[in-house]
């Protein structure tokens, strides 16, 4: 085994934490004072102060969910969160003028290489902010604008105003209104006309203190006839203590744009993932979400296409792996608005040494909305008798004129399979590798090469030793 | 006692249950390397039994006598480390691995079971050589294993499986059933290969593989054990006459 290899083997390869060196951090609890000193600390317009006021007081106001897992959502302790952590005064565009704790900790996740091979532009967060930011030359001088979300607002104040909350109401869910009164950091991408952008765009999400909330907001408009693929990442060490991580992201795509936007999330078992992700598809537009989660304490998170324009269409591919103390309750939410409008869903999940994964899906097709196509398949794997899948797919089909499809399974490996593997020389935990790795093959074909290694390595890391 | 010289299987007064009913009753087989033997029955006689149980599927419990390979007891040996010491099982059904690329699955495959497996470039040279000899399209390997595959395909498919990984003792499970004449022919030209230096064992129902892949030896197999070995023309007359008159004589 090489030593590679043998690092990796603890329960969470990302587990490390480097020191915590923060130039302002807010004390624990979350109250008006506090989102308006965030507000205030960046600079803000008075807008974007109200907005945050807003959603704070909403927030406070709204109950808890009572649906998902509510036994786990109960135990966050909002009033011990620390809500805004600045590490980096500044948002550096060389990895040479980065804090050295902080550069180290992007080195050892692999990111200034990944720059290197195969991106069009990088932004890493360390807690709140981001701290490095680049873009490729040829994607600037096309008029691509890749910032960060808090530079985005000061750059071009006018954009963020017409298009922030819109897709995203702060008053859409409780966490949604947690996140528009204290967000920082997150990306603002915007594709002009025309603009294909051939490498994928990465943002990079790492929390590195305990205790801490890691509210990101992201904005990704993509113009008529633009393309682009963005890629999001995100880990955090191994604390005993839980953390929060509740993003904010929305999605524009104008008439004929391709926005896919493909996440690893691979956070450590203590942190709470609660995300709200949705999109507008205009006329002819396509939304891909491709959407993986392999870590998190509890993960509640349904990527969600609004099908706006007629002929619009959304792909939403996400696999969840479930493994000891951990819940994926993920799955898709698809609004078939207009007509002649398209949907996939795929979604594929893991269950092992006790972990529950959940489907939670909806369809809907608005009466007015004609010839609408839509197919979900939803597949589970349970590796063991204390593991759990639920599904909860909720249909709501306006009009007769729809072609829906829907097909569910559950299954477990066979015995059958383990023997054949075996007898071509893998040992058991080497054959469960391969199956689950393949189990997983339609999520993993649609990753960029790089990330679809390294999620086969974590998968065949997740089978070992655990088998009796 | 005495270990022949290149003895590859020895399987002693074996008595295996599935699920506490007896399957093989008191079977006794030595192959030496360089050895064909056939074994002939009708169904349910325990051929299949045999073959899996010297692999070490965990369903069959041998309730006494024991296996050897090369000398050494293999009750203690998984069914991995079988696969690594140099046997290999051709399944008359082999399990579909949906997701699984064949490439990926060969090269995986044969680097945890040779010694001194190939890499890069060699691998892929011996790769594609086989897949010639066998008639396959390289389109193969980006298929998932077995996955959709037809009879014929997944027969030939062990038979690359079975080139690739140079066992030192081959179980053919079948191998025949489902395969057209042309392809038969051309499972019989694999088998043959790795046969020429490994010993090999051959379950089969019909003479017709026989007469492309010649044993050396014919065991005719009825309720668990067998009843007759003989030469080839043991195959033909069991073809031409049936069990029947072996049961009498039992």
């Amino acid at each position: 085994m090489s030593d590679e290899t043998q690092e990796i083997i603890g329960d969470y390869k990302y587990g490390f934490h480097d020191p915590e060196n923060s130039t302002i951090r807010f004390d624990k609890g979350l109250s008006e004072q506090v989102v308006r000193d965030i507000s205030e600390l960046k600079n803000e317009p008075q807008w974007m102060t109200d907005i945050r006021v807003k959603a704070y007081r909403h927030f406070v106001e709204r109950v808890m969910p009572e649906w998902g897992n509510c036994s786990l959502l109960n135990m966050i302790d909002f009033e011990n969160v620390t809500y805004f952590l600045r590490s980096s005064n500044k948002t550096e565009k060389s990895w040479d003028d980065v804090p050295d704790d902080i550069k180290n900790t992007f080195n050892r996740l692999g990111i200034p290489e990944a720059e290197q091979k195969w991106l069009g532009g990088v932004t890493a967060q360390y807690e709140s902010e981001a701290v490095y930011h680049s873009i490729r030359e040829d994607l600037e001088e096309q008029g691509v604008i890749f910032l960060d979300m808090d530079t985005g607002l000061k750059q071009y104040p006018e954009i963020v105003k017409k298009y922030f909350g819109t897709v995203i109401p702060h008053s859409d869910n409780k966490f949604s209104a947690l996140n528009t009164a204290v967000w920082s950091g997150g990306s603002f991408l915007y594709i002009p006309k025309g603009v294909h952008v051939e490498m994928p765009v990465q943002a990079y999400f790492r929390i590195n203190a305990k205790n801490m909330g890691q509210f990101e907001r992201t904005l990704i408009i993509a113009d008529e006839g633009s393309s682009v693929h963005y890629v999001e990442g995100c880990t955090a060490p191994s604390y005993s203590t839980d953390s929060l991580h509740s993003a904010v992201v929305e999605l524009i795509a104008m008439d004929g744009a391709k926005i896919r936007y493909s996440t690893v999330q691979n956070w450590s078992s203590n942190v709470y993932n609660l995300v709200t992700k949705r999109a507008v598809a205009h006329r002819n537009a396509t939304v891909e979400w491709v959407d993986g989660n392999i870590g998190s304490k509890l993960t509640m998170k349904y990527p969600s296409v609004l099908l706006k324009g007629e002929g619009a269409h959304a792909e939403v591919i996400s696999v969840a792996y479930a493994g000891k103390g951990q819940h994926q309750d993920t799955g898709a939410k698809v609004h078939h608005l207009a007509s002649n409008t398209t949907s996939n869903i795929l979604s594929k999940s893991i269950s092992k040494d006790g972990g529950r994964s959940s489907y939670r899906g909806l369809l809907q097709v608005s009466p007015k909305s004609i010839g609408c196509r839509s197919k979900v398949v939803c597949d589970a794997l349970i590796l063991d008798e204390d593991s759990r899948s639920d599904t909860y797919p909720t249909m709501e089909i306006g009009n007769s004129t729809s072609d829906l499809e829907h097909e569910a399974s559950v299954s477990k490996v066979s015995s059958d399979q383990l023997f054949y593997l075996m007898s071509r020389g893998f040992s058991e935990e080497e054959a469960m590798g391969l199956i689950v790795n393949g189990f997983f093959e339609p999520f993993t074909r649609e990753l960029p090469m790089e990330y679809a290694v390294e999620l086969n390595k974590l998968l065949e890391l997740e089978m070992e030793g655990s088998i009796g | 006692m005495r270990i022949v010289a290149d003895e590859i299987l020895r399987v002693e007064n074996l008595h295996v249950s599935v699920e506490g009913t007896p399957i093989i009753k008191g079977l006794s087989l030595t192959i030496h390397r360089g050895e064909i033997h056939a074994i002939m029955g009708r169904n349910g006689a325990g051929k299949s039994t045999l073959a899996n149980v010297v692999m070490g599927h965990p369903a069959y419990e041998i309730t006494s006598g024991n296996i050897f390979f090369k000398g050494e007891p293999l009750e203690d040996l998984e069914v991995f480390q079988r696969a690594r010491a140099g046997m290999f099982l051709s399944f008359q059904y082999p399990a579909a691995i949906p997701g699984v690329q064949v490439g990926t699955f060969l090269k995986k495959s044969v680097a945890s079971v040779r010694d001194d497996p190939p890499k890069g470039r060699a691998f892929r040279k011996e790769l594609t050589a086989a897949m010639e000899k066998l008639s396959m399209d390289k389109s193969f390997l980006s298929r998932y294993v077995n996955d959709g595959f037809s009879g014929g395909e997944k027969k030939r498919l062990e038979i690359l499986q079975m080139l690739l990984l140079q066992p030192h003792l081959a179980l053919l499970d079948e191998t025949d059933s489902g395969l057209d004449i042309d392809a038969l022919r051309i499972v019989a030209q694999g088998i043959n290969e790795v046969a020429a230096d490994s010993a090999c064992l051959i379950i089969t129902h019909y003479q017709r593989l026989l007469d492309l892949v010649k044993p050396h030896y014919v065991h005719a197999m009825i309720d668990g054990t067998i009843v007759r070995t003989g030469g080839p023309e043991l195959a033909l007359e069991l073809e031409d006459r049936g069990y029947d008159w072996l049961e009498v004589t039992a």
